[in-house]
C-alpha cells in the first residue's frame, strides 16, 4: 500500500483509507488529532475513546490504544480510566448528539469536576450514524429526518452552545475553544492545545469541531463548505473560549475570552 | 507498597456494608466508582473512610451510568474497579454492564436488592435476580453470588474479583437491605493467609511500550457490521462462559435424600429455608433443602437431579418468582412439581416456612 505523505506518523496505515464517506469532516479532526499526537510524541501514553455516532468508525484509526465505548458514554470511560491511571492521557472522541443529546450529564460533570481529559466532540448539526435525524445542535429551520419541515425553535430549542456551557461551569485550568474542520491550522492548533492542557494537569480540555455531513446534509462539495462556513458561524462563533493563563496559580480565575465570532 | 490491610484474623461485629468495605480491601481493589442510592451507600462510606489509608481512590460520579462506566474504564487501566448499587441504579447499571460482557472486562458490581419495581422500598427485596443475572441487551454472562450472611458478604467479595479477573467475565455480589444493614458478628482475614491466591489485574490500554512500533495497538470495539462475526464471537465467549460454569457453579443442600419435599431459597431467605427444615426434621418430618449460591451460572446438573429425583419441591422467595424462573429453565423436562411461596419485597420467616410446608405435607 502507498504511504502518502500527508498521513500522520500515529495513523494506522493498514485500516486506511478510512471508512468515512467522502467529504466528511471525521476524517479531517481526526488528521489533526493524529499531527497533534505525533508533535507532542505521545503515541504511547495516549489513550483514544471513540464514541458510538460515526465516531465509532475510528475504533481502529489510530496506532494508539483505542477503546470503543457506548452512545455517549466515552466521556466517563475516559474518566475512569484516568482516575485508575493519571499518567494515560485519555481523549475521547465524540459527536453531538453523543455529547450534547444522550451523554450531556456526563460532559457536564466531568466539566464540572475538572476531570483531565480531553474531550473532541465533533458538531455536524446532526446525528449523522443513524441517518441525518434532529441534534441539539440542528440549524434553525434546517431540514432533517425529524425534523422534515426544518427546526422550529419554539418546539424543539435552539442549537446547543456546548463550548459556551462547558466555559460557564468550568473553573481555573479549563481549557475550552470551538474549532473548524475549514480551517484546518487552529483545529491542529486547538486540538494540540486541549491535550496539552491535559498533560500539565490543569484541568478539563474540550474542543468542539464544526465539521461536515455531506452524506445526510446532501450537499455537493461547494454547499459544504458553504454550510460550514457560512451557515454554522451564523450560530457557532469559533475561536479559543478558555485557557488557563500559563502563570496562574491555582484559585485565580481563569480568563474568559468573549469569542471573536466567525472563524478566524 | 502498602501494609497488609488484615494482619491476622480477627472477629468483627459489623454491617453487612461495612463487611463489604472490608473485603474489597482484603481483595486489594484499588478504585471505587459510586453513585449514593440506599441500601447500598455504607460501601461507599466505609470506602472512602478507609481507602485513603492505603492508597485507594474514590470517585462519586453523576450517575449509575457514569459509575457503571468508569468502573469499566478503571479495569480497562488495569485496576481492580468495582462499583455497588441497588434498584433503579442496578437498572441504569445494565447499561455499563452489557459493555463490560461485550469487551469481557471484570468488572465488580456489589448490588443491595430493594423493593421493586420502580423506587418501591429502600429496605429490601429479591427482586433484582432477573437483572442481575439476565439484564441487559445480551446473553447473561456474568457470574452472580448470592450471600446469606456477613461471613459469605466477606468471602464471596474477595471471591468475586479473583473469579472476574480469572474468567473475565463481569461478577457480582447479590445482597440486600437486610444484609447490608444489620450487624453480624464474622471473622476478617487476609486472603493469602488462607491460601487464597489474589490474580493480579492487568491493563487492557496503556501496555508497555509504543503502539505499531513494539506492539500492536490495544484496540476494543463493541460494534460488529458482520452477522457472522458477532455470530463467532458470542459463540467463543459461550464456550468459554458453558466451560467455566462447572468450576464455578456452588450450591448448598442437605437432608435431601429421603426428603419428601425439598425447600429451595437463595441468599438472606435461605436462612429461613435451613431453620424451618432443621425445626421440622426435629420434629421428625423428612424435608431437605437445596440453594443455589451462583445463580449464574446456575449448577444447573445439581437441579436437574433434585428435579428428577424428587415429586416436590418449595420454592421461596421475596419475589413473584424470579429464582423460580431460573430454576424452571435449569429443570426443564425433569417431573418434580414445583411449589411456591412467593413474598415479594418482605422478608420471609423460618415458621412461615414452616407453616408453608405443614400445609403441603397435610
Ligand atoms: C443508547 C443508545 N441510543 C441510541 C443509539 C443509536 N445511535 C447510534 S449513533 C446515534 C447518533 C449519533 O449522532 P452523533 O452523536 O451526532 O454522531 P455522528 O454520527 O453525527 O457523528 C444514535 C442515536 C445507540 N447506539 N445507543
Ligand atoms: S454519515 Fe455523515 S458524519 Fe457519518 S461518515 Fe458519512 S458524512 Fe461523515
Ligand atoms: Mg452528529
Amino acid at each position: 500500500m502507498s504511504v502518502q505523505p500527508t498521513m500522520p506518523k500515529s495513523w494506522r496505515v493498514d485500516t486506511k483509507p478510512h471508512k468515512f464517506c467522502p467529504g466528511c469532516g471525521h476524517g479531517l479532526v481526526l488528521k489533526a488529532l493524529g499531527q497533534a499526537i505525533d508533535e507532542l510524541d505521545i503515541q504511547d501514553r495516549v489513550v483514544f475513546g471513540c464514541d458510538i455516532g460515526c465516531s465509532l468508525l475510528a475504533w481502529d484509526f489510530f496506532n494508539v490504544d483505542t477503546v470503543q465505548t457506548h452512545h455517549g458514554r466515552t466521556n466517563p470511560v475516559m474518566t475512569g480510566i484516568k482516575r485508575a491511571n493519571p499518567d494515560l492521557i485519555c481523549i475521547g472522541y465524540m459527536g453531538d448528539g453523543g455529547g450534547y443529546a444522550i451523554g450531556s450529564q456526563h460532559l457536564v460533570n466531568a466539566a464540572t469536576r475538572n476531570e483531565r481529559i480531553t474531550a473532541i466532540l465533533v458538531n455536524n448539526a446532526q446525528y449523522g450514524m443513524t441517518g441525518g435525524q434532529m441534534a441539539p445542535t440542528t440549524l434553525p429551520g434546517m431540514k432533517t429526518e425529524t425534523t422534515p419541515y426544518g427546526r422550529d425553535v419554539d418546539s424543539t430549542g435552539y442549537p446547543c452552545q456546548g463550548p459556551e456551557m462547558v466555559a460557564a461551569i468550568t473553573r481555573e485550568g479549563a481549557y475550552v475553544a470551538r474549532a473548524s474542520v475549514a480551517r484546518p491550522v487552529p483545529l491542529k492548533n486547538y486540538i494540540k492545545r486541549a491535550i496539552e492542557n491535559q498533560m500539565s494537569g490543569n484541568g478539563f480540555s474540550f474542543v468542539e469541531c464544526l465539521s461536515t455531513c455531506p452524506t445526510n446534509w446532501r450537499t455537493n462539495n461547494v454547499e459544504t463548505i458553504n454550510f460550514v462556513e457560512k451557515e454554522m458561524t451564523k450560530y457557532y462563533n469559533v475561536g479559543e473560549i478558555k485557557v488557563p493563563d500559563p502563570k496562574e496559580p491555582l484559585g485565580i480565575k481563569t480568563s474568559i475570552k468573549v469569542p471573536t465570532g466567525g472563524i478566524g | 507498597m502498602t501494609d497488609k490491610v488484615i494482619e491476622q484474623e480477627k472477629r468483627a461485629f459489623l454491617t453487612g456494608n461495612e463487611v463489604v468495605a472490608w473485603a474489597a480491601l482484603a481483595a486489594e481493589a484499588d478504585i471505587m466508582y459510586g453513585y449514593p442510592i440506599t441500601p447500598q451507600n455504607e460501601i461507599m462510606h466505609y470506602w472512602t473512610r478507609l481507602a485513603p489509608r492505603y492508597n485507594k481512590t474514590f470517585l462519586q460520579t453523576e450517575d449509575e451510568l457514569s459509575a457503571g462506566f468508569t468502573t469499566v474504564g478503571g479495569v480497562l487501566a488495569g485496576r481492580k474497579a468495582f462499583t455497588a448499587t441497588a434498584g433503579p441504579g442496578n437498572t441504569l447499571m445494565q447499561e455499563p454492564i452489557s459493555m463490560a460482557e461485550m469487551l469481557r472486562l471484570p468488572i465488580v458490581v456489589v448490588i443491595q436488592q430493594r423493593g421493586g419495581p420502580s423506587t418501591a422500598t429502600v429496605i429490601y427485596s429479591q427482586q433484582e435476580v432477573t437483572m442481575t443475572t439476565i439484564g441487559g441487551n445480551g446473553e447473561g454472562m456474568r457470574v452472580v453470588y448470592s450471600t446469606s450472611s456477613h461471613q459469605e458478604l466477606f468471602d464471596y467479595t474477595i471471591k468475586a474479583f479473583n473469579v472476574a479477573w480469572k474468567y473475565r467475565f463481569p461478577t457480582f455480589v447479590l445482597g440486600d437491605g437486610y444484609q447490608a444493614k444489620m450487624r453480624e458478628p464474622l471473622t476478617l482475614y487476609d486472603p493469602e493467609s488462607r491460601g487464597i491466591e489474589l490474580i493480579k489485574p492487568e491493563p487492557y490500554v496503556g501496555k508497555e511500550g509504543t503502539p505499531g512500533l513494539d506492539r500492536p495497538p490495544a484496540q476494543y470495539r463493541n460494534t460488529y457490521s458482520m452477522e457472522e462475526e458477532l455470530y463467532e464471537k458470542l459463540t467463543d465467549y459461550m464456550k468459554d462462559y458453558n466451560d467455566m460454569a462447572p468450576a464455578v457453579a456452588e450450591y448448598q443442600e442437605s437432608n435431601v435424600e429421603d426428603a419428601e419435599l425439598v425447600i429451595i431459597g437463595h441468599g438472606i431467605v435461605f436462612r429461613a429455608v435451613k431453620a424451618a427444615v432443621d425445626n421440622l426434621r426435629e420434629r421428625g418430618i423428612k424435608v431437605g433443602y437445596f440453594r443455589p449460591v451462583t445463580l449464574r451460572p446456575l449448577p444447573v446438573p445439581q437441579i436437574k437431579e433434585l428435579f428428577s429425583s424428587k415429586k416436590k419441591v418449595l420454592v421461596v422467595e421475596s419475589a413473584f418468582g424470579q429464582l423460580a424462573r431460573l430454576l424452571k429453565e435449569a429443570a426443564y423436562g425433569s417431573t418434580a412439581e414445583m411449589l411456591t411461596l412467593f413474598k415479594p419485597g418482605v422478608g420471609i420467616t423460618s415458621e412461615e416456612v414452616e407453616a408453608e410446608v405443614e400445609k403441603i405435607l397435610a
